[in-house]
């Protein structure tokens, strides 16, 4: 290992494994991707994995599986008639609860409420190749959402100072 | 004459790769392949559209000094690179044929915006959208 800092400094042919992965949750990120599925993807071992993967796309691999699942259930919510339950369900979440409080930590706002919104704003998105429409909406997770559940937290009841921490 | 743009260009990691991606692969054909010490000129063209070469470029010496290379390797690697759209008549053959010949799919035809759609990538890792032209 090399002590160098710095995307660039990582392997190409290790990023281009660690592509595969990614592309992996991107096909089908209702999947379970345990590290060691993902790791056996990109042909590494678990242990180096999240580290090269974080190091690779700024975030680590289930924080990255998060966001994908999100912005799915986002576009089913906005482009379909399914019941939020069933979006819960066919997007990757094992508890209906656990969606939701996700979906409102990552997103600011409950999945029904994103689905009368994103109604009330519908607009032609049709010309754009769809993972391009896709990409554009997808969140911003740049923390961890037991981290940004936190701050909120801190924010509404804690002493203000604890609050920018990160 | 007519004029517009004739070269856009790819990044890949390695030439010989690509080629054989793109020719044996996808079905283009080489339109300019030319070397000069360690620099290589290589374009391939779509068979249906004479006006337009695709650009398969090697970072590296001696249009890049060695770091700017390697990031441009990583930024390849990654699949950071902008999107590219290949439009085909028919998706889910194109789909059945170019997976037969090993081609990296990230993504099975899908129908959408009255369309179908898939995802595949070049050794390298820049990345496809095929899109089934609308009739």
């Amino acid at each position: 290992m090399t002590a160098r800092a710095g995307p660039a400094s990582q392997d190409p042919d290790l990023l281009r494994r660690l592509l595969r992965a990614k592309d992996r949750i991107d096909a089908a990120s209702h999947e379970a991707w345990p590290v060691e599925r993902l790791a056996q993807v990109s042909g590494v071992s678990a242990a180096h994995f999240a580290r090269s993967f974080r190091r690779a796309f700024g975030v680590p691999p289930h924080r990255y599986l998060l966001t994908r699942r999100i912005e799915r259930a986002t576009a089913l919510l906005r482009d379909t008639d399914l019941s939020i339950t069933e979006i819960a369900f066919h997007t990757g979440w094992e508890s209906l609860g656990t969606f939701g409080r996700t979906f409102r930590d990552v997103t600011g706002e409950s999945p029904g409420a994103l689905r009368e919104r994103a109604r009330a704003a519908a607009h032609q998105l049709g010309r754009v190749p769809a993972c391009h429409v896709s990409a554009a909406h997808r969140p911003e997770l740049t923390s961890a959402v037991s981290e940004k559940r936190r701050r909120v937290a801190g924010a509404t009841n804690g002493p203000s100072g604890i609050k920018g921490a990160q | 004459m007519s004029q517009g743009v004739e070269v856009v260009g790819l990044y890949v990691r390695d030439q010989d790769e690509a080629l054989a991606f793109y020719v044996d692969k996808l079905g283009f054909r080489v339109h300019t392949d030319l070397r000069n010490g360690d620099y290589r000129w290589l374009t391939v063209q779509h068979p249906e559209q004479p006006s337009f070469q695709l650009g398969l470029f090697a970072p590296g010496p001696p249009v890049h000094d060695a770091a700017t290379a390697q990031a441009l390797r990583a930024v390849v690697a990654k699949g950071a690179m902008p999107p590219l759209v290949l439009t085909v008549a028919d998706c889910r053959a194109a789909y059945g044929r170019l997976r037969e010949r090993g081609v990296e799919f990230t993504q099975e035809p899908v129908d959408r915006y009255g369309t179908v759609d898939a995802g595949f990538r070049d050794p390298s890792g820049n990345g496809w959208k095929m899109i089934q032209a609308r009739r």
